[in-house]
């Protein structure tokens, strides 16, 4: 995924010469050609994230989309001020490509994980929040990134993941994609999480459990239009992300939920717990302890189902 | 003179400050006067480097203020904004009547400047440390569309203790930006006292060279001092250049004039603010 959207950033660059690209001391090698036929659109900066983030502003203010790349932590957590103040405020069409968003790092240990980057960058105005589903999604969103008036965090899953995106669905910046609808569980995924979820929808359905599954590849601004559309006739809304639980997916949707007056559909929020891992292993051993692989949340689903039956809050027979 | 001043101390001539940069200063007072805040210490410090900029140094269009060509100035150090504001109205980007209107509800001047609000203004600063790399990205911008105009940025000196301007420097350096100039309003006070004890920054000139800029240092109220130093820009050609203005805050204003706590005033009394009008020549 993270190879689709860098080669990207050098097709958008071919085709439209306000395309800049800048990395933080990235690999070598890393978009060699573009280096090569556009030197001065290709910007290989230091360890120095919070000037990247700076002079991405300079070159926006100058009319410029510069596609900005690092480890997605140092992005977030790194740089806040410079996304809030630089970019945000001046509402600038900068995009910022964190490698590894969630436990894609997970063998880095604790300060790599972009575990919280939903939370840091939902609240600020103006920002867009983009978290792919696999590596086809993320061409499709990379083409309607171009011409996006506003900064956008892009958040990399960790590649190789199973293709569940088709040409079909289209691609719309802030409108989810429903990719299985059969009802009444309906599960709102993002990310590595959507194949997951699309996992557990066809281990349920072999318990007798229908679900609905919709990539909401976009986490802000919230297809709360979808939301709205899907909750109405669901015995349970669940969230899955690859995020801890404050502040991402599952929060933006209870909020929404909640603003709009909609509190009568249980929310099982399914997503990472409250603390640093202290686990190296890879992303999938770090989403098992968890809970989040594909018989886990099903389980975990089965169960809130259970009760929600059991309390009569559903609406669906 | 207090210790603070005498740290990495310049010594020149200073001439007194002449009606111009008394009249700006008088602006400043109104401003103050109609907002009842402001920081005092820190915009007077500035006034003959942003007089010297607009006057002889930046191309603009107050009419035009989005103009193509215009030179961009960036004041890093936003709570200096009241000598930026006086600035704009004196060239007419903006009028005399909203220079009082200064951090009202519905001002278009804060007390840290917008940009989008404030003609002339071309990013929103009062966060330090941002001014420069946004200066690296529009001089970068500048060279790769081959136009001529020149990027200024203006850092206050604690403002320098922040790690993004290093950051930035580096970045300057390797970039040739020799289409930047940065200058730095070092009147030695920062918020809580002098720089040598908070943070020292010396020997600052000496630090920029060595991080590749081609330095000068100036005194920052010696008018024609500033004006002979601007027109040897760039410095070197491939290096960004800058100018450590060795400056004193709150000058103009005896009794605020390297004092610490005249850094931000709020709720003036009449008398202090006569006694200002008074010291700037207004009788």
């Amino acid at each position: 995924m993270r190879k689709a959207c860098i080669n990207h950033v050098y097709e958008l660059a071919k085709r439209d010469e306000r395309v800049v690209f800048i990395g933080s001391d990235l690999g070598p090698g890393l978009l060699d050609e573009m280096k090569a036929e556009m030197p001065d659109r290709w910007y290989m900066e230091g360890v120095s994230e919070q000037h990247c983030v700076g002079m991405a502003a300079g070159l926006a203010l100058e009319g410029y989309i510069p596609y900005f790349n690092t480890i997605a932590t140092f992005i977030t957590r790194r740089c806040f001020e410079q996304v809030a103040v630089d970019l945000c405020l001046h509402d600038l069409p900068v995009r910022l490509i964190g490698n590894g968003g969630g436990v894609v790092y997970a063998p880095l240990g604790p300060t790599h994980l972009a575990i919280e980057d939903i939370s840091i960058f939902r609240p600020l105005p103006n920002m867009t929040i983009f978290c792919a589903a696999d590596a086809d999604e993320m061409v499709r969103f990379m083409d309607t990134s171009l011409d996006w008036p506003h900064p956008i965090y892009i958040r990399l899953a960790k590649g190789g993941d199973p293709i569940v995106s088709s040409p079909e669905h289209g691609f719309e910046i802030g409108k989810g994609i429903v990719l299985r609808d059969e009802g009444p569980v309906l599960i709102i995924a993002m990310g590595a999480m959507v194949s997951r979820a699309l996992d557990a929808a066809e281990l349920l359905k072999a318990r007798g459990i229908r679900c609905r599954v919709v990539n909401m590849h976009t986490v802000k601004p919230l297809d709360t239009g979808l939301v709205d559309e899907l909750a109405a006739d669901s015995d349970l809304i669940v969230t899955c992300e690859e995020h801890v639980r404050t502040g991402g997916l599952g929060s933006a949707v209870i909020e929404h939920l909640s603003d709009s007056g909609q509190t009568g559909t249980p929310v099982l929020r399914l997503a990472l717990p409250d603390r640093f891992p202290t686990e190296y292993g890879s992303q999938d051993s770090m989403l098992e302890t968890a809970g989040l692989q594909p018989p886990q949340l099903a389980a975990a689903i089965e169960v809130a189902l259970s009760r929600t039956t059991a309390t009569g809050t559903g609406k669906a027979s | 003179m207090n210790d603070a001043l005498q740290h990495e101390a310049f010594v020149t001539d200073t001439p007194p400050l002449d009606e111009r940069s008394l009249y700006l200063r008088r602006l400043v007072i109104e401003a103050l006067e109609g907002g009842n805040r402001g920081h005092v210490g820190s915009s007077m410090s500035l006034i003959e480097i942003v007089r010297v900029l607009f006057d002889d140094f930046l191309n603009y269009r107050p009419d035009e203020p989005r103009w193509e060509g215009r030179d961009r100035f960036i004041l890093s150090k936003g709570h200096g904004c009241l000598a930026h504001y006086v600035m704009l109205v004196d060239k007419g980007f903006i009028s005399r009547e909203t220079l009082t209107t200064f951090c009202h509800q519905t001002s278009i001047l804060g007390g840290h400047p917008e940009a989008g609000k404030v003609p002339g203004v071309e990013a929103s600063t009062g966060a330090l440390g941002h001014g420069l790399s946004i200066g690296v990205g529009m001089a970068v911008a500048a060279k790769m569309g081959h136009r001529n105009h020149r990027v200024v940025v203006v850092t206050g000196d604690g403002e320098i203790n922040e790690g993004s301007n290093w950051e930035a420097a580096m970045s300057a350096a390797k970039h040739k930006l020799d289409n930047l100039l940065l200058i730095v309003d070092y009147n030695k006070l920062q918020s809580y006292g002098p720089t040598y004890e908070v943070l020292d920054l010396s020997p600052l000139a000496k630090k920029l060279e060595a991080f590749g800029f081609a330095t000068l240092e100036a005194d920052g109220h010696d008018v024609p001092a500033l004006r002979d130093a601007l027109h040897k820009l760039p410095f070197t050609p491939g290096r960004p250049s800058a100018i450590v203005c060795h400056t004193v805050k709150g000058k103009g204003i005896p009794f605020a004039e390297g004092e610490a706590t005249w850094h931000h005033k709020s709720r003036f009394p009449a008398e202090q603010i006569a006694a200002m009008y008074d010291a700037l020549g207004d009788v």
